[in-house]
């Protein structure tokens, strides 16, 4: 092939570099890109309402989220902020007894009450409305304090992250000025009610239903919710139900609307409380409603506009579990080394013993790396766009969710194994945390729906900047077809020879060495930077291979779905880690080198577990596991059993069959 | 007459706090550590605070002595209720060297400055453990004290003072103007919300240095080395006296 024998020796050739070759550069989105040679170049992704993962489908590192590491503005903000957390973390070691109040299924009315006392039940809601009005970042950092109990954080968070968050989002200002102060100071409660018997991941097909009444001035409400957390005392909660709505065409149909509905309204009913697993002292029930009247005035946000308000509210509230996950991984470290260095066994520490430590150490570098991802996406729905609008952050915040609630579940686990029996007595704190902890990869959107909207949201954006490039290989002129041609193979080229070649068309993170650029990481990260941006383009190819080989029906492909989403949170996770550690030590702050090292391998391992997981999608490899897997899923889902014949079955006559006297002539030849 | 109330508040390493000695053996590793109120001094404020409410004092000022990083401290007693604050600030190298002496008399001049009548400290910090502070205090302002306080009763002029002493309880009526020390059971202190620890934001905080005060922050003690006390032997168990006395002649004990 000619271009084969052309393009090294064209890319070796700096002068020709990438006027000659790259006149596709249209085809990225519209964008063209200035290539001076020698001059600094950072990676501006300034389209709008494309967030780091979007822009990282097409190999593009938004430098907006990556630098700075979101800091805040004053060491007296910091400050302040500590105090505050350390007041709450305070209030939870002495005044909180989790273990009696896991045993007895409830909150201890002095608890509840301290926690109002100490303004924990209106974080979020603005000062002028009686609450802390703290923004995202600052509530991140409280709740990691928080999390010493878990049924504790899902209680404030069923009331103020999502049972109020409506409100505050939605809300006009009548409605704040009504129910906001009381909800502050927890004189009310609040819940959230979406979840229906036959509703849950399915969240848009809820059948509680509320029309108007005969004068038009209530709603009627009918329905029933369950698993509500907070639903045995709520006062006010946020309900969601089917309305009719007629459309611009004059047709009737029917869509959610977002309802502000307060207990006393009448026909409101709590089930009793549910016997869980974990976050025992939690109250979780069903809640049904029974005609309940509704004011107008009640209505949350538009008429058939519920949906949009419940996602928006579920997304706005996910980041936290960062955090809060953290602070419990960084409390489980401090208990375990502390046994590890006590208990002695082949006359040796617990500590010294490799096994140990890679379990102490897997918990430091995942709780290293999902408080920087936290931290990250909590900086970033912080920042306002021109509008006053927050930026759309809510892939981020699923990666976060997704990677803290596995990493919650995983580490307990193993953080349990070190104190082996006691691990498992309830005498100890572990088993509860371990049991609590499992909650957070079920409620605020299962992990498996939250990969696939972390994928699909992420393929749909690059699927339609890439379609330029993909209609014109289907169906586009000779010149088309071949410039598509060579895009592709250019970028093959460039992963598999690695650094050296000509300068990357898309903005690159800009580490690397032929790029001739002086890059803006700390010089000890750039080999990570290397890693991050090689990880990238890995994605970005995978991407358009799928997209490419799938088109639409790829939302039925749960299995690569998956996998690309794995990648991306991975990656994510290297990026934050990467921003975060360069921010230290340009600080020059406590224990660097320790940090710097634990980041390293943060992004080491990632970078190489990345390549195992994208070489799944490999055409030789995926095709033939994948239609296994299908067909045997299938099988057995139809069956509802096990389908194998038992290991035992028949063995007696297996001895006497001819097949098995042939084969074992053939053994024996072997031995001779 | 209203009491005016300066309490006296000093930032230690937090009490749950695993101690470490550095391995040079010039003190303890502060450094990245845990530190919060002094527990006896939350006591103080809480006492403090407790008299304003109750209409006894008028106002109260909350004060400490030591380093920048002093002033979260004072925030914690401002978010706790103080009305304001004074900081006097003592740079980390000469705050190693400052004892109760010197404490004791940046005290007096503030209460002469600020027109107190009434100091409440905590009984002891849980460094230093001096247990000297309240004490010398009251005798460079020649005024009256009551210490180990586990009860405080303002009647006009008249302070009453019931006092955990070896014995059992001491109570003693003193004359204004006094310096009384807490100790652990004369209150549980409150938990500064978090509304109130946004508020004290806006609460003032006066800085000032020894010098500014006139006081000399010389001190006749140098700390030789820090240590850890020894590790603790097992014990053994005996049968009998004859047994208990044989062993501790044998340690030469007897």
């Amino acid at each position: 092939m000619v271009l084969l024998k052309v393009i090294p020796k064209v890319l070796n050739n700096s002068a020709l570099r990438l006027s000659a070759l790259y006149p596709c550069i249209s085809f990225y989105g519209g964008k063209k890109y200035n290539f001076n040679l020698g001059k600094t170049r950072f990676s501006t992704c300034s389209r709008k309402g494309a967030s780091f993962a979007r822009e990282l489908a097409l190999g593009n590192l938004n430098m907006k989220w990556i630098f700075p590491f979101p800091t805040l503005p004053s060491e007296d903000d910091l400050s302040e902020l500590n105090q505050l957390s350390d007041a709450v973390g305070r209030f939870f070691d002495e005044k909180v007894d989790s273990k009696k109040m896991d045993e007895e299924g409830k909150f201890d009315p002095e608890v509840v009450q301290g926690l109002k006392d100490l303004g924990l039940f209106g974080m979020q809601i603005p000062v002028e409305y009686g609450g802390l009005g703290l923004n995202n970042v600052q509530y991140a950092r409280v709740a990691e304090e928080l999390s010493s109990d878990a049924a504790v954080t899902v209680m404030l968070a069923a009331h103020q992250a999502i049972g109020l968050k409506g409100i505050l989002i939605a809300g006009s200002e009548e409605q704040k000025k009504e129910y906001l102060p009381k909800l502050a100071t927890g004189e009310w409660t609040a819940a959230f009610c979406l979840t229906e018997p036959s509703s849950g991941s399915d969240a848009a097909s809820i059948q509680s239903k509320a029309h108007l009444s005969d004068d038009g001035q209530h709603w009627v409400l009918n329905g029933e919710k369950i698993w509500i957390t907070n639903g045995g005392f709520a006062d006010v909660m946020t309900v969601f139900a089917k309305t009719k709505v007629t459309d611009v065409n004059n047709e009737v149909k029917e869509k959610v609307t977002a309802f502000i509905v307060e207990r006393k309204f009448g026909g409101v009913t709590s089930g009793k409380p549910e016997d869980k697993l974990g976050i025992r002292a939690s109250n979780t029930c069903a809640v049904s409603f029974v005609d309940t009247h509704i004011p107008v005035k009640n209505v949350l946000g538009e008429v058939g506009g519920g949906f949009k308000i419940a996602m928006t509210i579920l997304n706005s509230g996910r980041f936290s579990m960062g955090t809060t996950v953290a602070g419990q991984l960084k409390r489980l470290i401090t208990l375990a080394s502390e046994y590890a260095n006590q208990r002695t066994q082949f006359g040796k520490k617990l500590a010294e013993f490799e096994l140990i430590q890679e379990k102490i150490f897997t918990m430091a570098m995942q709780a290293y790396a999902m408080e920087s991802m936290a931290y990250m996406t909590a900086g970033q729905m912080d920042i306002m766009d021109s509008n006053g609008e927050p930026q759309d952050c809510s892939i981020e915040a699923a990666m976060v969710k997704i990677y803290s609630s596995e990493c919650a579940w995983s580490s307990g686990s193993e953080c349990l194994q070190i104190f082996g029996g006691l691990g498992y007595m309830k005498d100890f704190p572990y088993e509860r945390m371990l049991r609590d902890s499992r909650i957070l990869l079920i409620f605020e959107g299962t992990n498996e729906i939250l990969r696939l909207y972390v994928a699909l949201a992420t393929l749909q954006y690059a699927g339609a900047k890439l379609q330029l490039r993909l209609k014109a290989l289907k169906a586009g002129s000779m010149r088309e077809k071949l410039t598509a041609i060579s895009d592709q193979f250019k970028e093959e080229w460039y992963l598999k020879t690695g650094s050296d070649r000509g300068q990357v068309p898309d903005p690159s993170f800009s580490v690397r060495s032929y790029s001739k650029t002086k890059s803006w990481l700390d010089p000890s990260l750039i080999p990570m930077g290397e890693m991050l941006e090689e990880s990238t383009l890995l994605y970005r190819r995978r991407v358009y291979q799928m997209l490419r080989k799938y088109g639409k029906k790829i939302q039925d492909q749960q299995l690569v779905l998956k996998i690309l989403a794995d990648a991306a949170i991975q990656i994510y996770g290297m990026t934050a880690v990467l921003s975060r550690c360069n921010k230290s030590l340009i600080l020059g702050l406590r224990n660097a080198d320790h940090e710097r090292a634990l980041a390293v391998a943060f992004v080491k391992k990632t970078y190489r577990d990345n390549y195992l997981i994208m070489a799944q999608l490999a055409q030789v490899n995926y095709d033939d596991y994948y239609l296994m897997q299908r067909k045997v899923s299938n099988d057995l889902m139809e069956e509802r059993r096990y389908l194998c014949p038992h290991p035992l079955e028949v063995t007696h006559k297996y001895e006497e069959h001819p097949k098995y006297l042939e084969q074992l002539e053939r053994i024996k030849a072997i031995k001779d | 007459t209203m009491a005016r109330v300066l309490v006296g508040v000093k930032r230690v390493i937090d009490y749950a706090v695993k101690i470490r000695v550095k391995p040079d053996k010039s003190g303890v590793v502060t450094e990245g550590v845990k530190h919060s109120m002094n527990p006896f001094d939350e006591i103080a404020v809480e006492e403090a605070i407790r008299l304003k409410e109750k209409k006894f004092a008028t106002e109260v000022i909350a004060v400490t002595c030591g380093p920048t990083q002093s002033q979260e401290t004072l925030r914690t007693a401002l978010a706790m209720g103080a009305d304001r604050g004074i900081h006097v600030e003592i740079p980390a190298d000469d705050y190693v060297k400052t004892g109760p002496l010197q404490i004791s008399k940046i005290f007096a001049k503030l209460a002469e400055q600020e027109k107190a009548n009434l100091i409440i400290l905590g009984k002891q910090a849980i460094d230093g453990d001096n247990n000297q502070t309240a004490q010398m205090t009251a005798a460079v302002l020649d005024w009256a004290q009551g210490t180990f306080a586990s009860e405080l009763k303002l009647e006009g002029e008249k302070l009453t003072v019931v006092r955990e002493v070896d014995g059992g309880l001491e109570t003693i009526d003193l004359k204004m103007p006094a310096v009384v020390s807490a100790d652990l059971r004369l209150n549980e202190p409150r938990y500064a919300t978090l509304p109130n620890i946004m508020k004290a934001k806006k609460k003032k905080v006066a800085k000032l240095t020894a010098k500014d005060l006139g006081v000399d922050l010389a001190s006749s003690i140098e700390i030789l080395e820090v240590a850890d006390p020894p590790q603790r032997l097992a014990g053994i168990k005996v049968e009998n006296t004859e047994e208990l006395v044989g062993k501790l002649k044998e340690a030469g004990l007897v």
